[in-house]
């Protein structure tokens, strides 16, 4: 089965708030509340580390939760963010990410 | 207040922001002073447009459009085209004689030189009320006028349409505006702290509720005016939105319609914000 990378896009603005993790796309001001997994993914989402990885050493690790429904979970977020822009998806290691390490 | 100017140009004044006006059409220079009757200012101008009137037209319902070009920002509408240079604060608008049009920029130059600043336009309404500045924000319908018009004679209008609001040394300020919704009445040129955000709901009876942090950022958010498709401005404007929600309470306020819903605005006592 081919991995899947993930990365933040370089059009969103994020802010964790009273631990919640606020992302606006700038250009369309869609704004999202991610909950602790998905802000654990988000946080992950560097590019080079496949998003199976994400959800072993990220989500299972920290979180309660049976690992194949994390990964179901997780690709169903990813998609979701992908549709909006928010986050890009790819089958190979994205080596430009844009999102700021800040992040 | 006595106000000089020169012949061509009028200075208006909004949430202390001086924008020179310049025309050499005498007419809508006068209809500049009606409208902006009260935000006439002799102040020096910080930032200054020229205008160039092109034959009436209805106002625009047209998107706004707002870019950046190089180092200018590019603002666009049906019935106006304009270019400003943060840099230099010029810029230059061609529109038509409907003083709409020129609103309409207004509010956009104002939003976006808030927006580097940390402050924001709010689709709301602002009174001040013993001293503190109230904001009452919501969609179209939420009762933004019907609470405007039901304010005992105390209370001093900043708007009923959209409020300024300027981060301050304690927490922000709220500046009253021209901008006029359906009471087509500006508000008091006047400032005072912000003391609470309310977010409209008519109901059965007064009742105010407390709201997630998060879930305050995300209406906050949803009624701020911004138009620019700009990352950099999105991120401080989100910062702006959260460092608010630090600092002032935010709640929602069901209300009947009836004069009895200002009583809860007086008895509202602010707790703590979302720190």
């Amino acid at each position: 089965m081919p991995e899947t990378y993930i990365t933040r896009s370089s059009a969103i603005a994020a802010r964790m708030l009273a631990g919640e993790m606020m992302v606006m796309n700038s250009m369309d001001s869609t704004f999202f509340t991610l909950n602790e997994v998905a802000t654990a993914i988000w946080q992950a989402a560097d590019g080079r580390t496949p998003l199976r990885e994400i959800v072993r050493n990220q989500v299972c690790e920290q979180f309660d939760i049976d690992p194949a429904q994390a990964q179901t979970d997780a690709e169903q977020f990813v998609s979701e963010l992908s549709q909006h822009g928010i986050l890009l998806v790819s089958d190979q290691p994205i080596q430009d990410p844009h999102a700021p390490e800040k992040q | 207040m006595i106000v000089t100017t020169k012949k061509n140009e009028r200075v208006v004044e909004i949430g202390d922001i001086a924008i020179a006006l310049r025309t050499d059409d005498q007419h809508f220079l006068d209809l500049l002073c009606q409208r902006y009757a009260g935000f006439l200012s002799s102040s020096p101008p910080e930032l200054e447009l020229d205008l160039d009137l092109t034959s009436s037209g209805p106002a625009s319902d047209d998107d706004v459009r707002v870019r950046r070009e190089g180092t200018e920002w590019l603002l666009e509408r049906g019935d106006f085209q304009a270019r400003w240079d943060p840099l230099t604060g010029r810029g230059h608008v061609r529109q038509s004689h409907n003083p709409y049009a020129l609103d309409s920029v207004l509010r956009i130059l104002h939003s976006l030189v808030l927006t580097a600043r940390g402050g924001f336009l709010l689709h709301a309404a602002s009174a001040i009320f013993a001293g503190q500045a109230y904001l009452f924000s919501g969609v179209s319908g939420a009762g933004k006028t019907t609470l405007t018009r039901l304010a005992p004679d105390s209370v001093t209008l900043l708007t009923d349409e959209i409020s300024y609001i300027r981060p301050s040394a304690v927490g922000y300020s709220a500046h009253g505006t021209p901008f006029a919704g359906e009471l087509a009445k500006a508000g008091e040129n006047t400032v005072a702290p912000v003391s609470a955000l309310f977010f409209l709901e008519k109901g059965p009876e007064n009742r105010v509720d407390e709201l997630p942090p998060a879930e305050a950022v995300r209406r906050l958010m949803r009624n701020i005016l911004f138009f620019a498709e700009d990352r950099e401005l999105v991120e401080k404007l989100l910062a702006t939105a959260c460092d608010f929600v630090q600092k002032v309470p935010v709640r929602t306020l069901t209300f009947y319609p009836d004069s009895r819903v200002w009583d809860e605005i007086r008895n509202f006592e602010g707790m703590p914000a979302h720190a």
